[in-house]
């Protein structure tokens, strides 16, 4: 008898194709786990019913054993940020409370192709703007690790939180989620999993509820490197419905372990050595380069000298293209629409004032600010500058190393209601992640040790553009490094 | 740079959103503070830096000039609040 | 001459600016596939782009940049290499995405011109620049009391904004921009250039100011769609404008609306504030490059142009320049003129087709590219009458029915029994069965009263039911009636 508790993608794909459990099981376990597990909020929407039709025909097909996706009978979690067809899509708000698409995103319909199952839509920050899936309408989503020395309820990261927590919580087997500034990479973190944020470009945006348009990604949060790998290669696709997806040739990402990490130069930033960094970060980042020692990578200090200003970047930027991309919640076409209307500003003033949450109406009033007239010059188009030399600080850097090496986050999962007073303080928690976003590189998390809390301490790992099977070996190296 | 409250205001009207005093009150201190913290920027030498415009250098993917679209009335009202003979509804707009 | 306004203390001077909105001429729109074609009902073409759904992506229509393109080419203006596509952010019910996607400081054309006449003066007129932008839906604002209903069929349909410089001086001068404009535009097929259907409006910018002064406060008259209502539009806006600084006020810079019931045009409520559309570069669009090879190729596509038709007209068929200009009002009439012309008389065909033809559609209140009517009709019908098989009074006779037929010329002329008498012998006949049956009129003739000549042609003519040859018998009766 399988536990199923104890599996995850491969081992499961394993099991299905053995015909040792089928899928309609493994779906109806986690269905159960999901129930007993409510109080995680983990769900906005389930979809159990539908779970199980999708579950009954991967079944058909692996009994036919004919033509069997990459993730043929898998129950997932999809964040509730990709649009899928009749099932209600909120993007964590009450704007979008009653929102049901009559069209299915690229990323979702591309894991659906693949023989995935949808389990349901997860929880998550507001729009995707958070650090710690304390911004939904829907609620909080709770960390299912807790400190070996209390009992407080932890934060599990954003703003893919309910992804996260849902995997870590054995809820599903992975789920997707999505990253702007560390949104993927910062919830696998904080909940001891593997989360990749793509190269920008390589997973399509059609169909995804859009925060900043220059560097939202879609991708995989997962128990292990392999499982991620799996996720990610059923996600990518080339998409002419998306005029910023890439061209670039779709390899075999499975194959990522053929990257030889020997000879490799390991770059690691001087600048990411924050004043005052957390000390059991500063040593699980430590342990990582042995580790790479030890396979005979060789370390190389590396500078990226406008990191510190990746943060206030992001800031501006992000809030900017956020502005814009929130206009058309109105509640004219769809959505929340408030009662009050006498007249059209009113209406507009009212569903907007009562449809979003305080953090999302915090950025939106920046990011109309840093583009209004008069700022523009100095704050976006400074940005805009910026941004480039922080891409070009990456180019430079990756001329003398293959991959970089850095903490994912400056902290561990923290309880909630913490950081909530000033709103610099939670932008911090993206500080390592950010620039990789602002350059559009590939970056994974991956579960590097625990602290003394027995909290886990993610390391990241930052690519050259495109190069993502360098980085899945990189994390693999980690993975396999620490006992895994 | 600062905002006062006029600006506040002066923006929440752009963004078509309303606070109340306390709010708007509040709203600007954290404003003024994240403000402040990304006014660090200015001290970055952007003189030869050109603003990144495109995060891939790909070129405009185009289209050919042909009807794709299948989608229908009902599907595009299904959601509207307020529709009436094929048409979505709101406060009367005078010019 | 000079176009002014009389004012209390003075003359005024006119400057105008005109920005023209052109719907282009494509099966589907700038960036999505919904289809652009006119009167379906309500929302039925909408894609997710055109309605802001959450998630939606624009997608470029290739066609659209090489429609404006080709616009550049015509208007002899810079095409930019590099151009990049903007959000324009603001709030209103028909703009289903909160912003609009155009271009601002970098668009796909750059400076150009346009020349015009005005009773027989030319005047060249400076173009700004050409750029690329989505159209907003409809409101319709008159279903119901407290309420506008929004039909998004037209948004996200390509339009080009052709900016001119502030060159023009008189509202006629404004009128004959817009009318060469519209007619290059429909020579080159990128928009239909019809105002009706609000496929072709202008926005004009008016300000006045006294000879030497520097330019006054201009105000915007939005969404003008006709030419006769730009003229209107500007002179009721020029005279208002003067009206008011002659008693001290200021000009405010505002928006306006011309109201074609009273000619006058009105503050919009709705724009009065200043609008900061915080334009920024779309992030879901790359830049737009461009390479020579592209340009070059587009350039060789381009079909003759208004003017060079023109030129080549008058030289080639020896016609007036009075001619020339009308036939080249119209494409389709330029190119049915051509077809018709060759190996033949262009007098006549141009009497046939501006004169005879045109006044039938003027009747049936149809263009002549409605009309559907083959240019065989009209050529062969022309053959007859050079040919002498029947008379140009005749030929006028029977036209309309003629267009109403289907049978051909020869066909129909048999019918209707109208073959002429071309016959010398039985022209001869007819002639001296005349001169016979009125002698007095003969020997009134013969004694000095010349104007009788016209009273036997008409008798010869009247004999013979019309279809004597009428220079015939006006040969064989100045032979006859020589001494």
């Amino acid at each position: 008898m399988t536990d199923f508790s104890k599996l995850n993608i491969t081992s499961a794909l394993v099991g299905l194709q053995n015909k040792d459990f089928k899928s309609v099981e493994l779906t109806e376990y986690f269905i159960n786990q999901i129930n007993d597990n409510e109080k995680l909020n983990c769900f906005i929407t389930k979809t159990f019913d539908k779970a199980i039709e999708m579950a009954k025909k991967s079944d058909e097909k692996i009994i036919k054993n004919k033509e069997l996706g990459l993730l043929e009978g898998i129950p997932i979690g999809m964040k509730d940020l990709f649009c899928t067809k009749d099932i209600r899509t909120t993007a964590g708000s009450k704007i979008l409370d009653s929102f049901i698409p009559f069209y299915e995103s690229t990323v979702s319909q591309n894991l659906w192709d693949s023989g995935a199952v949808l389990l349901g839509k997860t929880n998550m920050d507001e729009f995707a703007m958070g650090s710690a899936n304390t911004t939904s309408f829907f609620g909080n989503v709770i960390n299912p690790l807790k400190s070996k020395n209390n009992d407080k309820d932890l934060v599990p990261g954003g703003s893919s939180g309910g992804s996260a927590s849902s995997v870590a919580a054995g809820l599903c087997l992975s789920a997707t989620g999505s990253d702007t500034g560390g949104s993927i990479r910062q919830p696998a973190s904080f909940c001891g999993l593997v989360g990749l944020k793509p190269t920008y470009g390589r997973c399509s945006r059609f169909g995804m509820v859009a925060f900043a348009s220059s560097l939202d990604q879609a991708g995989p949060i997962s128990l292990t490197v392999e499982d991620s790998a799996r996720m990610f290669q059923s996600m990518v696709s080339y998409d002419s419905k998306d005029s910023t997806s890439s061209k670039k040739e779709i390899e075999n990402f499975l194959n990522y372990k053929k990257y030889d990490l020997k000879g490799k130069k390991i770059g690691v930033p001087k600048e990411y050595l924050l004043d005052g960094l957390n000390t059991e970060i500063k040593k699980a980042w430590d342990l990582g380069k042995n580790w790479f020692k030890s396979v005979g990578s060789e370390i190389v200090e590396v500078s990226l000298p406008n990191t510190e200003s990746a943060l206030p970047t992001y800031y501006i930027i992000a809030p900017a293209e956020a502005s814009a991309n929130l206009a058309r919640y109105d509640g004219i076409r769809y959505g929340f629409r408030a009662k009050e209307k006498s007249d059209l500003t009113q209406l507009y003033e009212e569903t907007r004032s009562q449809g979003f949450g305080k953090e999302v109406k915090r950025r939106l009033m920046i990011g109309t600010y840093v583009l209004s007239a008069g700022y523009y010059d100095a704050y976006y188009l400074k940005a805009l500058k910026v941004r480039k030399l922080i891409s070009d600080d990456f180019l430079k850097a990756f001329k003398k190393c293959d991959l970089i090496l850095t903490p994912t986050t400056p902290n561990v999962a923290f309880p909630i209601g913490e950081k909530q007073t000033d709103p610099i303080e939670m932008y911090l928690n993206d500080i390592l992640t950010v620039p990789a976003s602002l350059a559009g590189l590939p970056a994974i998390s991956v579960p590097a040790c625990l602290n003394s809390d027995s909290l886990p301490i993610g390391l990241q790992v930052i690519g050259k553009p495109f190069a993502e099977s360098s980085v899945l070996s990189a994390a693999s190296l980690i993975e396999y490094s620490r006992g895994f | 740079m600062s905002i006062d409250n006029s600006t506040v205001k002066k923006v929440a009207k752009l963004a078509r959103i309303k606070f109340d005093p306390k709010e708007e009150h509040n709203l600007k201190n954290e404003l003024n503070n994240i403000l402040e913290w990304v006014d660090k920027l200015q001290k970055v030498d952007t003189k030869n830096a050109e603003a990144m415009l495109s995060v891939s250098n790909e070129p405009m993917p185009m289209r050919e000039d042909k009807v794709t679209s299948k989608i229908e009335n009902e599907q595009i009202l299904l959601n509207a609040p307020e529709k009436k003979a094929g048409f979505f509804v709101v406060p009367k707009v005078v010019e | 001459m000079e176009y002014l306004i009389e004012g209390k203390t003075g003359n005024w001077e006119l400057v105008l600016g005109l920005e023209v909105h052109a719907q282009i001429s494509a099966n589907s729109k700038l960036f999505s596939g919904a289809s652009t074609d006119w009167g379906a009902d309500p929302n039925s073409q909408v894609e997710l782009v055109d309605s802001g759904m959450p998630g939606a992506l624009p997608v470029i229509n290739k066609y659209c940049i090489d429609q404006a393109i080709l616009t550049g080419i015509s208007l002899d203006a810079e095409i930019n290499k590099k151009s990049i596509f903007d959000r324009k952010n603001y709030f209103y019910p028909d703009l289903p995405q909160g912003y609009q996607i155009s271009q601002f400081e970098f668009p796909i054309v750059g400076k150009g011109q346009l020349n015009i006449e005005v009773d027989g003066v030319k005047k060249t007129i400076g173009i700004t620049r050409l750029h690329l932008e989505q159209d907003a839906g409809k409101s319709l604002h008159d279903q119901d009391i407290d309420n506008s209903f929004i039909d998004l069929n037209r948004s996200g349909c390509a339009l080009m904004e052709i900016v001119s410089e502030p060159d023009m001086s008189s509202p006629q001068e404004a009128a004959e921009y817009v009318k060469k404009l519209r007619n290059i535009l429909r020579f080159i097929g990128t928009c239909d250039g019809n105002m009706e259907k609000g496929n072709l409006r202008a926005d004009v910018n008016v300000s006045v100011r006294k000879k030497g002064d520097e330019l006054g406060t201009r105000c915007e008259i939005k969404n003008v769609n006709s030419i006769k209502f730009i003229q209107q539009a500007i002179e009721f806006e020029a005279k208002r404008q003067v009206d008011l600084i002659e008693k001290g006020e200021k000009i405010i810079q505002q928006t306006r609306l011309f109201d074609p019931s009273n000619f006058e045009t009105r503050s919009m409520r709705s724009k009065e504030e200043s609008h900061d559309y915080r334009y920024f570069p779309d992030p879901d669009l790359p830049p737009l490059v461009l390479n020579e090879e592209d340009i070059e190729k587009l350039r060789l596509k381009l079909p003759e142009l208004p003017d060079q038709k023109k030129s080549r007209f008058i030289e080639e068929f020896r016609i007036s320049a009075y001619d020339a200009e009308i036939l080249v009002t119209e494409k389709y009439v330029s190119d049915f003129f051509e077809q018709i012309v060759k190996g033949r008389d262009p007098k006549i065909v141009i009497s046939w087709l501006t004169v005879e033809l045109f006044s039938y559609l003027k009747k049936k209140n149809i263009s002549l590219e409605e009309s559907k009517i083959d240019p065989k009709k009209i050529s062969s019908l022309i053959d007859l009458i050079i040919s002498n098989k029947i008379s140009n009074r005749q030929a006028k006779e029977i036209f309309d029915e003629y267009l109403e037929t289907d049978i051909n010329a020869d066909t129909f002329i048999e019918k209707k029994g109208l073959v002429q008498i071309s016959n010398e012998s039985e022209i001869e006949d007819l002639v001296e069965k005349v001169l016979k049956e009125n002698p007095k009129m003969l020997e009134q003739y013969k004694n000095g009263k010349d104007r009788l000549f016209g009273f036997f042609v008409g008798q010869v003519m009247k004999l013979s039911n019309g279809k004597a040859n009428p220079k015939m018998v006006n040969e064989t009766l100045k032979r006859k009636l020589s001494p």
